[in-house]
Parts: structure tokens; sequence; C-alpha cells
């Protein structure tokens, strides 16, 4: 113990002061202190008594009190073996911290640490998927060489988990394997290649990230999942997001070819830090036919543009890189104003934004000149902010906005922040020598400035004079001289050494000044600064030159005092000067030269913007921020001469059957629910199924038999090879679908419209044939639908090249709820409700008309004409109300049931104005009244309409039927029979959605009865009498199967009724609507049991 | 990505680490707290500082940096946002009936010496507190969508929905968001709803200046701004203000040179001001530039964007929601030079 917090010590070296303070607070504080003082290892042994107590709640103390000490820094690795033994507690929140605790100090007791690794085993066993993630996380982060065969073994078996959030955290657990032993990294990369084929979105995110921190390099690992993590992006969480653009930042780099023409404006300097010319002149030729956009590289930009909206600044900029690097050059404009929008966050972010934005506006000013005034500086603003700001408004600056920026500056010079103003005075340098028009304005500024009274302001303008001059030096006689009678007052070297050194330059200029100025150097030379002292002896070097009559007394006097100086520089240079101006037998031929040496014409500095070069670097990077590269960076490649290979990304295709199916039924009703958990859940099973096989594997057995060409490999694809001339356009769908899709899940309205637009644009499309058209429907169908749904359509795949007689399965009765289909619009009288079909027909297209799949409302089986009374003609002082329940959809709202009110007038005398009054429903339901009626004759009789929507539940709906004179309450109780809507699906179809609805979903009960009742007649008649649902074909005589759909949320309702042996059955109900599941099953099981 | 994380507050002390790979010793915040020395104040920090091995990020935050260590090639952003979200992240979850909207314009803006605008921009917030139980599927419309200009969205917002149809369109979650954030395009003229008259002078070589500032309403609509607070950063030779407001209360910090005026309500009848002498530093010259002022105000009930909503249905649950939704105009960074 003493030895660690010895080692501590030492190693805290500077921060011993606040060290002492901490010491000074944790005595203080009940839980912190720890270390030097003897009080505290009492305080040990009081934490370990603790922690072998048989009390939880003292345990969790102690434990709380342990993980405080660690995150304060403090040493608690004595505590090890009192803590591990607490590792298999029961209880959870113990468990938490010595976790915590585990994965801070195994390493330093790696031996001790070994015991708990038999508790975390058995955890990745667990059923519950939380414990096996966060068991799967704790031992990655025991950081213990010898478990590591270990934990290689928990990651493959956790990259197979049912679970989604599992296989995330497998995902990480790889990289941290990777940095605890980068020996595995051949097996990891096996892992990694598995999860990236991985289709839940919780996965993409994590998977992408180990992918760039193990083999980055391994580009081919993407090329099949490029599509897929284009389509997932939106729906990626967000730091998921981050990682994988940037990832597919490289990779368009290297797989597409430039975008950006030769002709792209004068702005694009890009190509030249990228080329050197005679690639140039290459491309140019080669460039003869017109470029043609990769599909997959549209996709991408396309797919990401979205994500521009996104509240995560790092989402945002990392969509901004991706523009700026892959986008054609016309198209990067976008990301501006959402760059901008950025500014408004905190300082950091904003420190990271600009200096992105600096170094894109060096290339392309138009970019940002729209939003100038967004980066005028406020007083308020940190000053590195202020002086990105600064660059910025230098880079944009040009002659229409000059003015108007220079009058900015010059507020700006005037700041109390002085290191500010001198910034700003740099910038009206650099403005002056970027735009010629200004050069005088911005000359006579800064001399105006030089008798600014804080010095400062004076040296930099100094500098920066001293810099334009250079590069006019004519007729600049007067500033110079102002500048000379400024020695006598500056004292910032620089300044000086600048003054000097322009005189030195000029000297010819100012024939008088010159020689009086060295000689009052020549005064104060012993107590100049070394730089002063520097050009002070250049001065006296160009005089004697140019005018050795006056002044070579006075150089050879400061040469003197240079030979003595202390500063070796000066000494040294002295040295050099003497030999070089005074001419005697030792020099050499040099001398000779010394007035072109000294006097030679010298170029003007470049005033540059010091994030030129900065491009270098991919943008939103840390190298880029810090301007040098980065451990890890990895260089964004040049854009590849010729495409590589654009098949490599095709996938096997699943072929879908319906086009539009994915703005389903259930999605809509029910968005909250399915919005994150469906897909997941889904995917669970259908990973489980197609682990080992490609996401292609369980479509094989079908596709064999339909398909001979497409041959058995999983990555080769039929489809896709056909349709490569189209492909433009597929990616294009593509991208559509995929919006749609998002879309629909959440509303299907739009994904409808969507849907539709993108098949009239097919239909109208000029240039591609019909059978494209299919192949590439198809396509983009199975691209962004095989991941919640490929489950249930493998079977569909080819299915329209053999035979369409396979039933329409899943569940789109979404028809029904599409404001275009909306059933009031369609002739009420209708028999049939399931008009849907041929609507479909007519929008899918002749290729779908057969085989759509959907799960289509049936006209009911049997309609009992059973009447309820809904008012006794006693009660009813002789209007007397029955009610029946037609089964028919109702026309009033896809959620109602209809319901048929018969009303009978039993008096002698006309009832006037039977209306419905005030309605009592329960929470959500909904009524739609019938119309008044004016009056009904004695013994007359009237049927009229309603529609209830029961919101699937069976509640009493009261209500009042009032005539003109009385009001009378009623109410409606639908059997729960009524509730529903049949349905017509395939049997297979059934036992899939069957297999879907068990568990919780399931309820089923023995029926016993004479077998006479067990006749497949009998058991169809009794069924359908009670319940409204569609008869399924069966191919067992002993099973009989109903499907319907509950009317309010279209939820599926399976009725199975299984004959056993003797004189008993089985009934089950499979429904998610586990009440009225429940509830219908008593009602049938009576009915069944009876004679 | 993110090795380990230092919280060290006000006065240097390392309170909280934490590592994710293996133990980085706390001495590596050393290059943190020379960074911060040079810096002089807690904002000049540069949020990304190299050093030899690592590289340190940081945010500030509640005066508490947050310093992330990293050790390889990370988008910077990655980790700030992140950093932010930690800091942010104090949610509570809540069962309930009730949706209440914050919407809140806010107005920055330079204005000049002489009263005319250099920039104005006007961007807001809608923050929502939500205590809706079960699953409620929301759409809010606006009367007028078009003056948005550039939005950003929570999460939970179907962006397509927003582009087709100009609707906003999610499942909320619970607790306390920021919905939606804008900006008002530049296009549109800004009202400003304030104006300072100033009158500031320093004279050389005179140990007295003058200092009077009012404060009047401009564009409100008829409405009141209220919690007006006016701050000057004063120049370095001012050594004392002797000053009386006609309302509110005034401080001056002679150390950091802060005025500090704090307003409260503006009576157009009785226009607040401030009006005084300033004792300078004898002999030193007027300083280069007049103090700017910096302003902060609110007014309720306006929502000076122009931005209204129109209506929000909830879908998906059966019980009616209690809807409200405030507006706020509040003053972001309103500076007047003088």
């Amino acid at each position: 113990m003493s030895s660690n917090s010895f080692a501590y010590n030492e190693q805290s070296g500077g921060g011993e002061a606040t060290e002492l303070g901490q010491e000074a607070t944790s005595t203080i504080s009940p839980s912190g202190a720890f270390g030097l003082f003897s009080s505290d290892l009492k305080k040990n042994e009081d934490l370990k008594q603790m922690l072998e107590s048989t009390k939880d709640s003292a345990k969790l103390d102690a434990m709380k009190r342990i993980v405080g000490m660690i995150a304060k820094g403090k040493n608690a690795s004595e505590l090890f073996p009192a803590v591990v033994k607490n590792v298999a507690s029961k209880n959870i929140e113990i468990k938490k911290l010595v976790y915590v605790y585990l994965v801070r100090y195994a390493e330093e007791q790696q031996d001790l640490a070994l015991l708990s690794i038999s508790t975390f085993q058995r955890a990745l066993k667990d059923p519950n998927q939380l414990i096996r993630a966060s068991a799967l996380r704790v031992l990655s982060s025991i950081r213990v060489p010898i478990i590591v065969p270990i934990m290689m073994l928990a990651i493959k078996e956790a990259s197979a988990d049912l679970s989604p959030y599992v296989r995330k955290n497998a995902a990480h657990a790889i990289q941290k394997l990777y940095s605890l032993d980068p020996e595995q990294k051949e097996m990891l990369i096996e892992v990694i290649e598995k999860l990236l084929k991985d289709k839940s979105t919780l996965v993409a995110g994590s998977v992408v990230m180990a992918f760039e921190e193990v083999c980055p390099d391994r580009i081919d690992l993407i090329h099949k999942n490029y599509r897929k993590l284009c389509n997932l992006l939106v729906d990626v969480e967000e730091w998921g997001q981050v990682v994988i653009i940037h990832m597919l930042t490289r990779y368009a780099r290297t797989q597409f070819v430039s975008p950006w023409k030769e002709d792209d404006g004068l702005e694009d300097n890009e190509k030249n830090f990228y080329e050197s010319d005679d690639e140039q002149k290459e491309k140019t030729d080669q460039r003869k036919k017109p470029y043609t956009m990769d599909p997959d590289h549209r996709l991408l930009i396309r797919n990401t543009k979205p994500l521009l909206q996104s509240r995560n600044a790092a989402v945002v900029m990392a969509v901004a890189q991706l523009y700026w690097h892959i986008s054609p050059k016309s198209e990067v404009g976008i990301i501006s104003k959402s760059l901008v929008r950025l500014l408004r966050s905190n300082r950091e972010v904003q420190y990271i934004v600009l200096q992105n934005i600096a170094t894109m506006s060096i290339q392309r000013k138009g970019m940002f000149e729209p939003y100038l005034k967004s980066f005028y500086v406020r007083s308020t603003d940190p000053t590195m902010i202020k002086t990105l700001k600064l660059e910025i408004l230098t880079n944009l600056a040009n002659e229409a906005n000059i003015s108007t920026l220079l009058r900015e500056f010059q507020t700006y010079v005037k700041s109390q922040d002085k290191q500010f103003a001198a910034a700003t005075i740099q910038t009206i340098g650099r403005c002056a020598t970027n735009i010629s028009e200004v050069t005088d304005t911005c000359l006579n500024g800064l001399v105006c400035l030089l008798s600014n009274r804080d010095e400062i302001v004076v040296a930099e303008s100094v500098v920066v004079i001293k810099k334009l001059l250079q590069m006019q030096p004519a007729q600049h006689g007067e500033i110079i001289k102002h500048m000379a009678k400024l020695l006598d007052s500056i004292t910032v070297p620089v300044a000086r050494a600048s003054i000097l050194w322009l005189i030195g330059e000029n000297c010819e200029r100012v024939p008088k000044i010159a020689p009086d100025v060295l000689r009052k150097m020549a005064k104060s030379f012993t107590s100049e600064d070394d730089l002063v002292k520097l050009q002070i002896l250049n001065l006296g070097a160009k005089l004697y030159l140019t005018n050795s009559r006056q002044t070579k007394l006075l150089t050879q006097y400061i040469l003197n005092l240079g030979k003595y100086d202390q500063n070796y520089d000066i000494r040294d240079r002295t040295r050099f000067i003497r030999q070089l101006i005074v001419p005697n037998e030792k020099s050499g031929a040099l001398s000779k030269y010394a007035k072109k040496i000294f006097l030679a014409q010298k170029p003007a500095p470049l005033l540059e913007s010091p994030f030129k070069d900065r491009d270098h670097f991919q943008l939103g990077t840390l190298s880029h921020t810090l301007n040098t590269k980065a451990t890890g960076y990895l260089e964004l490649s040049n854009w590849p001469e010729v495409a590589p290979d654009p098949s490599v990304r095709n996938v096997e295709v699943i072929e879908l059957a319906k086009e539009w199916t994915p703005a389903g039924k259930a999605k809509k009703e029910n968005p909250a629910k399915k919005f994150y958990s469906e897909s997941e859940e889904e995917e669970d099973s259908s990973d489980s199924s197609s682990d080992s096989e490609s996401e292609s594997g369980s479509a094989s057995g079908e596709q064999d038999e339909g398909d001979s060409s497409d041959d058995s490999s999983e990555e080769s694809s039929s489809e896709h090879g056909s349709d490569s001339e189209s492909a433009s356009e597929v990616g294009d769908k593509r991208t559509a679908k995929r919006n749609s899709k998002s879309k629909g899940k959440s509303d299907s309205e739009d994904g409808e419209k969507e849907n539709e637009k993108s098949k009239t644009s097919d239909s109208s499309s000029a240039d591609s044939s019909s059978e494209e058209e299919s192949s590439s429907d198809s396509e983009s169908e199975s691209e962004s639908e095989s991941e919640s749904e490929s489950r249930k359509v493998t079977k569909e795949k080819e299915k329209k090249k053999t035979k369409q007689d396979r039933n329409p399965l899943t569940k789109d009765v979404s028809l029904l709820d599409l404001d275009d289909f909306n059933p009031v619009s369609t002739p009420v009288a209708l028999p049939t409700p399931a008009l849907s079909p041929s609507l479909i027909a007519d929008l899918e297209g002749l290729n779908l008309s057969t085989s759509s799949s959907v799960i289509s409302v049936n006209t009911p089986v049997f309609v009992p004409v059973k009447t309820h009374v809904l008012l006794h003609r006693m009660s009813g002082r002789g209007l007397a109300a029955h009610y029946f329940f037609p089964r028919q959809p109702c026309i009033f709202g896809d959620k109602m049931v209809s319901v048929q009110i018969t009303l009978n007038n039993t008096t002698d005398r006309k009832i006037e104005n039977i209306h419905i009054g005030g309605k009592k429903l329960p929470m959500g339901m909904q009524m739609h009244v019938f119309n008044p009626i004016e009056s009904l004759e004695p013994e007359g009789s009237i049927t009229v309409s309603m529609g209830i929507d029961f919101c699937d539940s069976t509640q009493t709906a009261s209500f009042q039927l009032c005539t003109k004179d009385d009001c009378f309450n009623v109410n409606i109780q639908p059997p729960v029979g009524e509730l529903l809507l049949p349905v017509a699906m395939s049997e297979k179809d059934f036992k899939k959605e069957q297999g879907m609805l068990t568990g919780m979903n399931e309820t089923s009960t023995v029926i016993i009865a004479a077998p006479q009742n067990f006749t497949p007649s009998v058991i169809l008649q009794k069924v359908v009498n009670v319940a409204n649902v569609g008869v399924v074909p069966s191919g067992q005589d002993n099973i009989h199967r109903f499907a319907a759909k509950t009317v309010h949320s279209g939820s599926l309702m399976l009725v199975t009724v299984e004959l056993k042996e003797g004189s008993t059955a089985q009934l089950i109900i499979n429904t998610e609507r586990t009440v009225i599941g429940s509830v219908l099953l008593r009602e049938l099981k009576p009915v069944l049991s009876q004679g | 990505m993110i090795h380990s994380l230092f919280l060290i507050n006000s006065s240097g002390d390392i309170f909280l680490e934490k590592h994710w790979k293996s133990v980085v010793s706390r001495s590596v915040c050393d290059y943190f707290f020379e960074a911060q020395e040079r810096a002089t104040e807690a904002e000049n920090v540069p949020p990304v500082i190299p050093t030899p091995h690592h590289y340190l990020l940081s945010v500030y935050r509640h005066k508490i940096f947050f310093v992330a260590v990293i050790q390889t090639e990370v988008p910077p952003l990655f980790v700030i946002e992140f950093l932010h979200r930690v800091v942010d992240t104090f949610q509570v979850t809540n069962v309930g009936t009730s949706f209440l909207l914050d919407s809140c314009p806010v107005i920055d803006a330079i204005i000049d010496k002489s009263g005319s605008t250099i920039t104005a921009e006007i961007q807001g917030v809608i923050d929502a507190c939500v205590k809706l139980t079960g699953m409620p599927d929301l759409t809010l419309s606006f009367m007028n969508p078009r003056l948005l200009d550039d939005v950003s969205f929570h999460p939970c917002v179907r962006f397509k929905r927003w582009e087709s149809e100009r609707i906003l369109s999610f499942i909320p979650p619970d607790g306390n968001f920021r919905l939606l954030s804008y900006h008002v395009s530049a296009q549109n003229l800004v009202a400003i709803p304030v104006y300072v008259k100033h009158n500031i002078s320093f004279r050389d070589s005179s140990s007295l200046g003058r200092f009077e500032i009012t404060v009047g309403p401009k564009q409100t609509m008829g409405k009141t701004i209220e919690g007006v607070i006016v701050t000057s950063q004063m120049p370095k030779g001012v050594l004392n203000m002797s000053l009386t407001p006609s309302q509110g209360t005034h401080t001056f910090d002679p150390v950091t040179k802060m005025l500090s005026w704090d307003v409260g309500k503006i009576n157009p009848q009785k226009l607040p001001s401030l009006k005084g002498t300033m004792s300078l530093q004898a002999g030193a010259s007027k300083p280069d530039e007049n103090p700017t002022i910096n302003l902060q105000f609110k007014i309720q009930q306006l929502a000076i964007s122009g931005l209204k909503v129109n209506r929000l249905d909830m879908y998906g649950e059966k019980y009616k929601p209690f809807k409200g939704i405030k507006y706020m105009t509040k003053a972001g960074k309103f500076q007047v030079r003088t």
C-alpha cells in the first residue's frame, strides 16, 4: 500500500500542490481520505469489515465508498480480496459496483482477478440479455492477458447472440481485446466480418468502430455491406453515424472516380494538392467520355444529406466533410448553412467548426460569403474564437465586401483585447496584399495606427507595414521617415528591428535620415535586444557599402561593440560582416560582391493563411485540428483513375413480389411500439436461422429450383448482374425506397405516395425497359426490406418466375387505411370489402398483379341474423330499436365496427326527429351517428347504419336515442366476435404468423364434446357464428384454422381448433391483443362444447 | 475512443477520474494545467491540446473542465459533443399527461455607435417538457413554417414528414428536451425591440469621465420588456464609478472593471437611466475604445421570429393531454458598440 501511494505521488509530479489540497479536503469528507495518514488504515479495516458483513446494505455502503475513492484517484487496490468475494452477490447494485472495482484493479492483481472469471462465464449464459451484455463488458475490460482465450471465445459467442444489444457489446469488446492483445487480430477480423453483415442498426455503428480500430485497411470487408450501411445510416444511433460516415468517406475515395470536373470553377485548387500535372493531363485524356456517377456513390451522398439536420454537431460535421471530400463541387454548397448553424453552439464546437470553415473558405470563398456577417466578432467571444473568425473574414474578403470589412476591422483594432487587435492588424495586411484596390487604403490606415498609444498595436503595425512596403518599395519615403521617428519611442524589439531593416533596405531613398538613425543606434547598442542588435549590424553594413563617407567610423564602432558582445550569434555576425565589407588582404573574392549580397532585391514575404495547407488532412479529424498527423490517422486516398469493379458491392438479392408493403398496417397502427423494437426482434429470429449462411441463405432452397442460372455461391447475384446498365436508376429508386421505408415506419400514407411516385416515374421513364424495371424494383425492395422483412419474404423470391399461386401473406390491410382508398369514396353497396387487391393490381403494374402478397380482408363467411335489443318498445314509449352487426367494413371509418339499427314505430302516431343525443363513450371510443330521421310513420320501420370504434374492447357504448319529445339512454355492447374482420391467408402464412404469436400471445383450452360436434361443418358454423373470422384452408382434416384481424388496431387473431383423440379438442388463440383473445376463447369454448 | 476522463474544478483539483482502458496517470493533466496557465482565462483554454503520447480534449461547463484523454485519431467534435451530452444528461422520466412547449426566439445583434444595426439575426429553440404516459404520437404544425430557414431536430422527429409536409411528427421522449432549433432566414428584417442611448465620454488628462445610458423600447408590439440587465466591461483606466440609476440596482467591480445594472422592467413612460461619473486614473490617457454594452432582456408572449404553433395533435393514446405553449423572446448576444 505504502509503496503504491509513493509511486503515485511521484507520478503526480508537478501537481503536488493540488494533491495537498485534496488531502485537505478529503479529511473533511467522510468517505475520501486514504493514503498518507495512519488513521486511514483503520478506515480500510472498517471497509473490510463492512464487506464481510452479512447485510447487503453495509456491503453496498462500503462499495459506494470504495468506488468513490477510485473516482477520486485514491488507491484502493489493497481491498481487492475483500471486494472480489462479492462478485457473485445477488444484489444487482453491489454487483455493479464490484464490476467497476474489478475493471479498475484487475490488471494490478491478476491472480486474484482470475477468481472472478467463472462468475462472468456463467453470466454470459444468463437468459437476460442485459446481464449477458454486462458480463461481456466487464470480462473484456479486465485487462488480464491470461484470459485472452476466454475473451475471444466469449466475443465469438456473443457475436452470434440473438440479442442485438449483446452483439453490439461484442463489437465493443473487440476493440478492448485488440488493445490488450494485438496478436488476436486475425481472429477478431473474422468476428468483425460476421458482425458487419448484421442488419441491426444497433450493431452497425459499433462494428464499424471496431473495424476502424482493428483493420481499417480491409476495405474489402465493406463492399458487400456498403449499400446496407448507406441505407441503415439514418436509423443508426448518432455516434455510430459519425464513425460510419467517416469510414464511408474513405471508402468512397478508393472505389469511385472523381466527380470533380476540370472546369469545376476557378476556386478549385484541390487538384493541385492531390495530383501532379502529368497525372492531370492523363486524366483529361481519359475524360473524353462524359462522367457518370456510380449509383453507389450517389446513394451515399444522398443518404447522408438528411443528417445535416442532426442535432449532433459531430454528425453534421461528418456529413459536411463527406460532402467536401466526395461530392461533386456543385453540391458542396448545401453544407454551409448547417455549419454556420453549429456556430451557435458551445465555444468548443465553435472552435472546431471555425477551423474547418477556415480551411474550406480558402478554397471556396463562395460557399461562405453569404454568411459573412455570421463571422463578425463579438467582444464576448473568447480570443481563440475571435482569431478564427478573423481568419475566415480574411479569406472571404474580396473587392465587393472589403470596404464593409475594413470598417468592421476598424472596430476590432480598438478592442481592449490587444492580442486580438494585433491579429486584426495582420489581417488588414493580408487584405491589403490580396486585394490590390485597397492596398493604399490599408497602408494609410496602418500608418495612422503608428500613432496609437498602445505599443502592441504600433509594433504589429510596423511589422505589417514593413511587409507591405517590401512589396512596393517605391515612393514610400514619407512612411519610412515617419517610422524612423518612432524609434525614439517604441520599445518592442520586433518593431524596432523591423524599422531598422526597412531603413537599411531603403537607405538610398532616405540618405539624410539613415546615417542619423545609425548614429542613435550606436549610442544605444549595448542596451538593445539581440534581435535589434543584429539589425543594427545589418544597417551599418548596408550604409557602409552605400555611404561609407558618412558612416565608415560609425560602422566600425558598432562592429567593435559587436565583437565583444555576450551573445555569440552577434559576435559571429560581426565577424562575418567585417570580413565581407571591410576590404583587406585576407578577405576573399566575395567582398567584391558585398553590395550585391547585402542589397539584393529580396522577395516580398507571402502573407498567407495558416490554414492554407491544412486540406492535406481529412476535414473534421483531430489531425486537421492540430495540423499534424495524429496517431492512427488514416490518409484519404486520391481518387482512382479507373474505378474498381463496382460489382463487388452487389449482394445476393432476395426478391420480393410486393412492392409497397413496407407501409405496413401494423407499423402504422402502432408506430410507437414498432419504431425501434420491431426490426430488432425480428432480426433476432432471422439471424438465428441464418447465422451461418449469408443473407440469402434462407432463400437458397427455393432459389435453386427456381433459377438454375443462379450459381450456388453466396456472393454472386443473378439479379445484379443483369441490371448493371440501369444501375443508376436502381440507385435512385433504392434511395426513394429507403426513404419511404423509414417514413413508413411512422406513417404509411407518405410511404405510399412516395412509392406511387416512384412507380409512375418508372413507367414513364423512357430509357428503361420493363424488364429492367421489374428487376430494379425487386432489387430496391429487397435492399431496403431485407433488414426487417427478409424472413417473411424470402420464400416469395423467384416465385413469380415459377408459379404465382401463392396466397398473399403478411400484414397489408393498410390499403384500407390510406386516404386514397378510404372506403367512403367507394360504393358502399359493394358486397366484398376486399376491393383492395384490384386497386393494388392497378398500381403495381403487370408484373406484380397476381402475386401481391397481402392480407386481404375477406368477405364474412357468415352473417348471423341475430339482433339485439337496443330499446324496448315499452321503455321507448312505443319506439323500439334493435341493432345487429352486418359484419361489413364500416363506411364511416376503417377503425369502426358497422352497426345497423332498425327502428320501429309501434305507436299510432308519427314519431318525429329521431336522432342520437348525448354520448357517453369510454376514452378513445368514437362513434359515427346516423343522420336524424325526420319522421317515422305509425307501424313504420327504418334501418340506419352507424359506425362505432370500440377500440378493440368490449366496453359499452352508451348514448341517448332521442325523439322530438324524449330521450332514452341506450347501450351497445359488442360481442367480442364482432370486433373482428375476416382475413384470408394461406395455411403456410397462418403457421408463420402463429409462430410469431406464441408465449404470452397464445391462449388455449381443451374442449370436450360429442364427436358429432366435431365435424368440420359444425365447427365452422359454430365458430363463424360467434366470431367474424375467415376460414384458412387446411391441409389436415383434424385441424381447423380461422384468421381475422381486429377492427381497430388490425392485430391478427388466429383461431385454431385441433381435434384430438377421443372427444377432445384443443382450442388455441394467438393474438397480440391478449385480452380480446381470452374473451373470445371464453365465448367459443361453451359454444363448441355444447351439442 | 475516449481513454480516460478527468473532471477538474475551478481551483485546479482533479476531483473525479474514470478510465475505460488502461489507467492513464493523472499527471497527464499537467499539460492541461500548463495550457490553462497560458490561457489566463478559462474560456481561452484550447479545446484540443496535444501532448507527447495523448491528446487532451476538453469542454468547460459549469466552471468545471471535462478533460477527455484520447490516444488515436478521432473526430474532435465526436468527443466534444459527447462530453457536452454527458453534462446535459440529467433527464427525469415522468408519468403524466402534459405536454408543454417553450418557444424561445433569441435575437442576436450588433448595434453600432449611431444606433444602426450592423448584424441582427433571430434563431430560436422550441423546448418541450413532456410528461405523457404511454407512447403518444404527436404532430405539431406551424402557422408559418416558411419562416424557418435552417432547422435541426431532436432525433425523435420524422424528418421525411417535415420535408414533405412541414409538419413535425414525433413520439416524444419523456422529460425536458430540445425539440427543434431553427434560424430565421436573413432576408426577413429583424425588428430590434430595444434601443440604448448612451453618452460615455473620457477626456484626456482629466480624472473624471461622464457616463450616461438610457434604455428604451423600440418595436415590442405593445409587450413589456422585462428582465433587462445591462453589462459593460469598462476600460482599465476606470478606477471607480459613481452612478445613480433611476430604477434597479447596479454594481461596479473595481477589480474586473465590470459594470452591471439590473434594470428590471422598462416602463415606456419613465425610461430607466443610469447616470454619473467615472473616476479615472490620473494622468492616464483616454482609452481608444468606448466600452461595449451588452444587453439581456426578455419579452413575454412575443414571438419575435413570427413563428407560431398552429396546432398539436396526439395519436396513439386515448387520453387528452394538457397542452400549452409559452412564447418568450430573449436577447442572445445583443451588443451595442459605443
